[in-house]
């Protein structure tokens, strides 16, 4: 209703404190001898597995080899696209809901805490990183930075609709403080860098 | 929230009638604690973070009647649906309609703070629709007809055998399983279904960022995101507080937002929704609900720089000793108990007192609230305005008035003592609220006047 938006508008004029500035300072660098090994140390904390390869035929043939009773998989990496069989031309989300396993790119890697950003140009469908049993990211070591400041600066938040920092698989601890893997989300994460 | 009959006191009692389970919710709020001391220590800047975050939110609520209409300008350009909502009704009612004009009576909601403030399931309950809540602590706790005691953890206070019975009963799983792995699982296969059935989804909002018109919503689980790109209609609530001016001030916030939470060094999923998917409806309400009152109390509007990380909770001795359910109010803990008097001085006059004054708070807050500062000048202002309970109120003013008179005290204190030698019963009894978790000292003959009067002058 426009009438709450005015009287809520005015209210805040009203009540509001004066004018204060932003702070300058409020990026920090961090400085970690090697963000690969880094990254590597963090993501394997929250849960999730990496694995450095030389290129995308060692992912080819891990992906045979981690996953080898896999059959409902879906690629979005146009050089992998022989290994899916998953139709991502799809209207409705609803019908991805069988796929076990989705190989997605990630555009960065952030070394003090895991994330990988992905938007939805990479992932194709908001729900597959979500609905799918499983999930394999793949990001090339250049990609990866030290912390969250410095991924801010390369990303465009809106350039694509939506976008989301991802790191490591779903997880809960809402029962007794026990950490379980698995609860809504992908079961399992699996990061292949590109060095 | 039903209207509560118990105070904060009163409902603490009951809550420590089973010692060992104080015991235990006690030290499992403390290991979270200790595990956003060690998240905190990893980054040298930590301090600097928080200083940052603190400032950064100064400015929001200076500025934030500019921030909210740039926001609302961006989102709208982004084909997202603005509404702003008064109060609590308003609220409630803006999302029925958007419901009900789709003809939708079933809808998914992931973690929101601010829909418990609404009391948003009843009311859409009245109105013949089903919310089911996906967040697994807050499906556990629906489940039993409860309300969250911990805004991050919101059934803390359960054991797994409590989640066990819950599950058996409502979700078939076998009597007297307690596995943590196989209730997950259960819950998992049960909201599956779920997700895939609903057509509306409701999310919270972590921060709204006016220069984009986007927000963001961060979980562990995935099921805010599991929803919203599964229906054909995503609704977020916000309270107003929530908007920050620029996507790069989320490196800030990021940051210290899961560390301060429960130790990790950010949630699995911090989602970025700025477009509705070709197809979906996207809409975003505004809310106020008394956050404009508390901005005009300069004693009182640092508490609107909250973002919900719950550490402040964690750390309470007050909190971990009477669970999150003994302040019958939305957000528990020391944050809660500076929010809650602003909507309702009455019902909440109880919540400022149910504090140490420690300042521990106010150590772990992640924006530099002055949390421990705010409680007492609740009190201060409680007591004023006559919110402040009989006995309290006498015992207090009859305090003041001795210590105020070193005849008086000298004489109260001689009288206390004497009464503390001869007659020990008189104060360790059940009558005597002072002495029940207390054993009262040993009276000595003389005071420390007396002493030092007789032997350094």
């Amino acid at each position: 209703m426009s009438s709450s938006r005015e009287t809520i508008l005015q209210a805040i004029r009203a009540n509001k404190p004066d004018l204060l500035p932003l702070p300058s300072v409020y990026t920090f660098e961090s400085n970690y001898p090697d963000v690969l090994a880094q990254y590597q140390q963090t993501l394997q904390m929250i849960g999730g597995t990496v694995e450095v390869v030389p290129d995308l035929a060692r992912v080819a043939e891990r992906l045979k080899e981690i996953y080898p009773d896999l059959t409902r998989i879906a690629i979005t990496l146009p050089e992998l696209a022989d290994l899916g069989n998953a139709d991502l031309e799809v209207s409705d989300p609803h019908e991805l809901e069988a796929i076990e396993l989705a190989v997605i790119p990630g555009r960065y890697g952030v070394a003090e805490n895991g994330a990988i950003w992905v938007t939805e140009q990479e992932m194709r469908h908001r729900a597959l990183p979500f609905i799918t049993q499983h999930l394999v990211l793949i990001i090339r070591a250049e990609t990866i930075v030290p912390n969250m400041h410095e991924a801010y600066r390369r990303i465009q938040v809106d350039e694509t609709g939506f976008g989301t920092f991802i790191a490591g698989p779903s997880k809960t601890a809402d029962i007794e403080q026990s950490l379980v893997v698995g609860a809504h989300g992908a079961r399992s994460l699996v990061v292949f860098i590109i060095a | 929230m039903s209207p509560h009959t118990l105070d904060h006191a009163a409902a603490s009692e009951v809550f420590n009638r089973d010692e060992p389970r104080v015991d235990w919710h006690d030290e499992t709020l403390w290991w979270v604690r200790q595990k956003r001391d060690r998240a905190a220590m990893q980054l040298p800047e930590w301090e600097a973070l928080r200083e940052a975050a603190s400032q950064i939110k100064h400015h929001v609520l200076s500025n934030l009647d500019t921030l909210l209409e740039n926001f609302e300008r961006k989102a709208q350009e982004n084909g997202i649906t603005v509404h702003w909502a008064a109060n609590a009704q308003e609220h409630n009612e803006i999302v029925w309609s958007l419901l009900h004009k789709k003809g939708i009576d079933r809808m998914i909601k992931s973690k929101s703070m601010l829909t418990e403030e609404c009391h948003l399931n009843d009311f859409l309950r009245s109105k013949g629709i089903e919310v089911i809540d996906t967040d697994l602590g807050e499906r556990i706790v629906q489940l039993r007809q409860e309300p969250p005691s911990h805004i991050v953890l919101p059934a803390i206070h359960l054991k797994k055998s409590d989640v066990g019975d819950t599950f058996h009963e409502h979700l078939g799983t076998e009597k007297g399983a307690t596995d943590p792995q196989y209730l997950t699982e259960a819950a998992r296969q049960h909201l599956r279904e779920t997700f895939l059935t609903r057509r509306a989804a409701l999310t919270g909002v972590n921060f709204a960022i006016a220069e984009t018109g986007g927000f963001v919503v961060c979980t562990n689980e995935g099921n805010a995101d599991m929803g919203a790109h599964l229906a054909e209609i995503h609704i977020a609530s916000m309270g107003f507080e929530k908007i920050i001016p620029r996507a790069d001030h989320l490196g800030v916030f990021l940051r210290l937002l899961t560390r301060s939470a429960t130790g990790q060094p950010v949630t699995a999923y911090s989602s970025h929704f700025h477009r509705p998917r070709p197809g979906q409806e996207m809409h975003i309400v505004i809310v106020d609900n008394g956050r404009t009152t508390q901005l005009g109390r300069p004693d009182f509007r640092n508490s609107l720089k909250c973002i919900r990380c719950g550490a402040c909770m964690n750390t309470c001795p007050v909190y971990r000793r009477s669970g999150g359910h003994s302040y019958h109010n939305a957000v528990a803990g020391p944050i809660g108990s500076i929010l809650a008097p602003n909507l309702d001085m009455r019902k909440n006059a109880d919540l400022p007192f149910a504090s140490t004054l420690c300042g521990s708070c106010s150590n772990v807050c992640p924006v530099k609230i002055d949390i421990h500062d705010q409680l007492y000048k609740w009190r201060q202002v409680l007591a004023q305005e006559g919110y402040v309970g009989g006995i309290k109120k006498t015992s207090l003013q009859l305090a003041s008035k001795v210590l105020a008179s070193p005849t008086l005290f000298k004489l109260s204190f001689n009288a206390a003592r004497t009464a503390l030698r001869i007659a020990p019963w008189a104060a360790n009894n059940p009558l005597n609220a002072w002495s029940i978790h207390r054993e009262l000292p040993d009276a000595p003959k003389d005071s420390f006047r007396q002493w030092w009067e007789k032997n350094r002058k």
